[in-house]
């Protein structure tokens, strides 16, 4: 009961990661701003929002995905998820050649690659929850190794590949926070609010989902339905956030953890918005670090993943992975 | 009412459960009892649509449990089981409330605080009410489980072992609240027991299954002797009457 005066009220945490997120997003924007306004709005503009995105993105489907499957070192990526999208961009490279994929539409090119990530997932979790073990343990295990499949096929189509087609492959591989592609933007912005709005939709169902699949069920949630509707979404999100910046490992198990770690309730309500505006703060507020203060502009992503990845030892070692 | 029609459930040509027809009126404390294996929890399951039976049918009140919407049932049945796993930080207040969440979809009204308040006081909870779920002992975790189960306020309620793990304190004060779940508020209570003796002092009906088959069902006077249990344990036992109570000793 001592324990009651100490915690902090998670309304309180979520006003101060929203002024944080808020204040670093207009420290991005202003922070060293020379020349007229219209350019830098459309210059810092579009970069702001494709962090934007890309935070929200990767916040939400990691939050999200944890959840259903009652896990907090488990991430999208970690099943694979990324892995694909290296795949695709690397077959298509092997296939086209770097001037063939240079040429194609971006925004083509991201429907289709969502549209296998979808119907990759769905595959997946159909083939696995309609034998007579529904185990979501066994999908991660799955996906591990399809992962791994994913990943060793990438490497040897790279090995084969002509060495300067493979400098272009890689440029796009790399994640990056500075060459977010513009053309890009529009769509990825349309594709997360419908994400968004089935969310919505489906919010109410995320508290009960954290119990299990047994408690759900009990509670009247259609349990399948709902899980494989989140597990779409989360591949459209994913999506989203690999198209605009390239795979990103650990940064959503950074911003989960730390959400979790700091909301005092288990609530989405609080931790999925926390979560958002402590990835907003973390990569914008990271980007005008490292451009303004250090002025080196390339190693946001390795900082990043550095950080996350001593996170995601600490959870490992602390024991809490189960 | 539930009524259970040939039920089957198998696992790679093992059936667990094995065309299982029982009805269970409504009202009272059933007791399924058997040995390790006969089927008790997966027939628990069964009935819960916890999990999907091979062949066969269960009515709850009439309505179809493979095919009733999730939420409609929610408001009529609740399970609550012997593994309560659950990753989430919650506090007991937090655990109770999801109780009502068939009934409110997660925005709770004055009424639904008030069966929160109500089942975390009949459970004796208040002084924990705010402490984290991994912050309890085992006998305070099950009884806040109860009060969601409680909590939720269906007519009929399954527990599957619910005195796994407890105590003889905690596990004659859990039997004795789920007596009252049935004597106050006229609720269907159904639980799976390994403790036969908890079963007799405490049932209305008790129902033994075997090897995925019912075996018998009836009254604790009639279950609760020798020859019966005999046949469903494989164990030589005697029965002595104390007081209204029929004791099993099966130590000799």
């Amino acid at each position: 009961m001592q324990a009651d005066a100490k915690r902090i009220a998670p309304s309180t945490i979520l006003l101060a990661s929203a002024v944080l997120a808020l204040v670093s997003m207009v420290a991005f924007m202003t922070i060293g701003a020379k020349g007229s306004w219209s350019f830098l709005l459309s210059f810092r503009g579009t970069k702001l929002l494709g962090m934007v995105l890309v935070a929200y993105a990767i916040a939400v489907s990691t939050v999200l995905f944890q959840t259903i499957s009652g896990n907090r070192i488990l991430t999208p990526s970690i099943i694979g998820f990324d892995a694909m999208y290296t795949l695709l961009q690397t077959i298509m490279v092997f296939f086209l050649g770097a001037a063939g994929a240079g040429s194609v539409d971006p925004r083509l090119q991201f429907l289709v690659e969502t549209a296998v990530m979808v119907g990759l997932s769905l595959l997946l979790f159909r083939a696995l929850f309609s034998g007579a073990s529904r185990s979501l343990h066994l999908l991660m295990l799955v996906g591990v190794i399809l992962g791994g499949l994913f990943r060793s096929l990438s490497s040897f189509l790279q090995r084969i590949l002509d060495p300067n087609e493979f400098v272009v492959l890689q440029d796009r591989l790399f994640a990056s926070f500075n060459s977010i592609d513009a053309n890009l933007l529009g769509i990825a912005a349309v594709a997360t609010l419908a994400v968004t709005f089935v969310l919505w939709r489906l919010s109410p169902t995320f508290d009960v989902l954290s119990l299990g699949r047994e408690a759900s069920i009990g509670l009247g949630v259609d349990h399948q339905r709902v899980v494989t509707l989140l597990l779409v979404l989360i591949a459209v999100l994913v999506s989203v956030s690999t198209a605009l910046v390239g795979p990103v490992t650990f940064f959503g198990l950074l911003v989960a953890s730390l959400a979790r770690q700091l909301t005092p309730t288990a609530s989405h309500r609080y931790v999925l918005p926390v979560a958002v505006c402590i990835a907003i703060a973390t990569l914008v507020g990271g980007q005008v670090i490292l451009e303004r203060l250090f002025s080196f502009n390339t190693t946001l992503s390795i900082v990043i993943e550095f950080f996350g990845g001593l996170v995601f030892i600490f959870l490992l070692v602390r024991g809490s992975a189960r | 009412m539930i009524e259970i029609h040939e039920v089957t459930k198998s696992y790679g040509g093992n059936a667990v459960v094995d065309r299982v027809s029982l009805t269970l009126p409504a009202g009272g404390l059933t007791s399924i009892i058997g040995p390790n294996g006969a089927g008790k929890s997966t027939l628990l399951s069964i009935v819960s649509r916890l999990m999907p039976m091979d062949t066969g049918k269960v009515l709850v009140d009439g309505l179809d449990v493979s095919r009733t919407a999730g939420d409609v049932l929610a408001r009529r049945l609740s399970i609550m089981r012997q593994d309560n796993h659950i990753t989430a930080r919650l506090s007991v207040r937090d655990l109770v409330a999801f109780g009502r969440y068939p009934y409110s979809k997660g925005r709770l009204t004055a009424a639904d605080a008030e069966h929160i308040e109500r089942s975390i006081a009949y459970l004796g909870l208040e002084p924990y009410q705010n402490r984290f779920l991994d912050e309890l002992s085992g006998g305070q975790r099950q009884r806040a489980f109860i009060a969601m189960v409680l909590c939720q306020d269906t007519d009929y309620m399954l527990f599957d072992e619910p005195l796994n793990n407890l105590d003889i304190k905690h596990a004659v004060e859990t039997m004795k609240l789920l007596r009252r779940l049935a004597d106050d508020f006229d609720k269907t209570v159904v639980v799976v027991l390994h403790d036969i003796n908890f079963a007799s002092a405490y049932s209305d009906r008790i129902v033994a299954m075997q090897a995925g088959r019912l075996a018998f069902e009836g009254s604790p006077e009639d279950m609760i002797v020798p020859s019966r249990l005999q046949a469903i344990f494989d164990v030589d036992c005697r029965v002595h009457a104390v007081g209204e109570t029929r004791l099993v000793n099966y130590f000799e």
